[in-house]
């Protein structure tokens, strides 16, 4: 099924179901983003989507929310980055503030406990299922200069704990002269 | 005037968390158990518990809980609201970049090394996720430690996902009950 037509309503209520229902944050609720706009709506095309997640990532703040708000102005302007913002941000200001009034109890119910235990592995699924198709994609391009970074990018985080920005910043300069060396021809293909 | 502190302490924490609601949490502790002792340490590892155990982006969820503890439901609001605004500034910026610039060759080289970057540091945060689902909190990987409920719930799920792909929601809220039900009533 897909909605050709961007549209305000759609788009709040996407995200705001994404928000609210996505436990394990940022990591795991932009991913959704791109299967719910890209594959289930067909709204933004693939790329431009691993685009978007790549400048939220390079930004300061909430990776969530800066990919709802890139996501918001590509499809309606600025009207659509508040209303996509709105709706990120609605569900943890309706949950967490229930939360604060009602901690104690909260804490200590069992099966709220065994629930969110078990819900994780679900998450993890969800985020393995993400990457394969990600990594995917990049392996399918058959380059190799984008397929080591990912390598050396995964290396550098998950083994030697090398601070993101560094990492961020070293990918996009060794992109740079990358594109630079094989020349401006090539880029453009 | 203590909605004004607190919308100017998220502002900060929004402006300088690079790197997600993770690299957050470290400056959240500086503004709220350290500058202005509104919650101690242990409350602060709650909060941290609390914002991972619940849907949404942490640093939102933080935000929102601290706001609620310090001044009640406009507490909340104008927590959220510092730690946005930040990000809804750079970022729109960053959009008007993007588009004007995405069909020149060196911005698409930039972007075809970040783009795998993006891709790595998903899977990384999956690593950790995954470790922790599948063998607790320790993060010690182990026969022994293996919570075998979860290996069996996220199996299933990623078999699910991969063979029919339905909704991401669906397969997390259904190996969330499934696990939980094996659990209490099997398991006691």
């Amino acid at each position: 099924m897909k909605h050709h037509q961007p549209g305000l309503l759609t788009l709040f209520l996407s995200v705001f179901k994404i928000s609210a229902f996505t436990f394990g944050g940022g990591y795991v609720i932009v991913p959704l983003m791109r299967k719910r706009f890209s594959e289930e709506l067909g709204w933004v095309q693939q790329e431009e989507m691993l685009d978007m997640i790549a400048i939220a990532q390079s930004a300061p703040g909430p990776i969530a929310v800066n990919t709802s708000i890139l996501l918001g102005y590509r499809l309606l302007g600025i009207k659509g980055a508040l209303v996509s913002v709105l709706g990120t941000a609605l569900p943890p200001l309706i949950v967490l503030s229930l939360i604060g009034f009602f901690y104690e109890a909260f804490r200590q119910n069992k099966w709220i406990a065994a629930l969110m235990n078990a819900m994780r592995a679900g998450v993890a699924a969800v985020i393995v299922d993400v990457v394969w198709t990600m990594a995917a994609n990049i392996f399918k391009k058959k380059r190799l200069t984008p397929i080591l970074l990912m390598l050396a990018a995964f290396t550098a985080v998950w083994f030697f704990k090398v601070n993101i920005i560094l990492v961020l910043l070293s990918c996009g300069l060794i992109g740079f002269l990358d594109a630079w060396l094989r020349g401006g021809k090539e880029a453009q293909t | 005037m203590i909605l004004l502190t607190l919308f100017w302490s998220f502002f900060q924490v929004g402006l300088f968390a690079f790197g997600g609601g993770l690299a957050a949490l470290p400056l959240i502790r500086q503004q709220v158990v350290v500058i202005h002792s509104w919650l101690d340490m242990a409350a602060f590892t709650d909060l941290v518990t609390i914002a991972e155990m619940t849907p949404g982006p942490i640093a939102l969820n933080a935000a929102t809980f601290v706001g609620t503890r310090v001044a009640g439901l406009p507490g909340a609001v104008v927590a959220t609201l510092g730690c946005i605004t930040p990000s809804l500034i750079i970022v729109l910026i960053l959009a008007r970049v993007y588009q004007a610039w995405r069909d020149k060759a060196a911005f698409q080289g930039v972007l075809s090394g970040l783009r795998p970057a993006a891709v790595a540091l998903i899977a990384s945060a999956g690593m950790s996720i995954l470790i922790l689902a599948l063998f607790g909190p320790g993060g010690h990987i182990s026969l022994d430690s293996a919570d075998w409920v979860a290996v069996g719930c996220f199996m299933l799920a990623l078999l699910v996902l991969r063979k029919w792909k339905p909704s991401p929601i669906l397969v997390m809220v259904g190996a969330g009950v499934l696990g939980a039900a094996v659990k209490l009533l099997l398991f006691g």
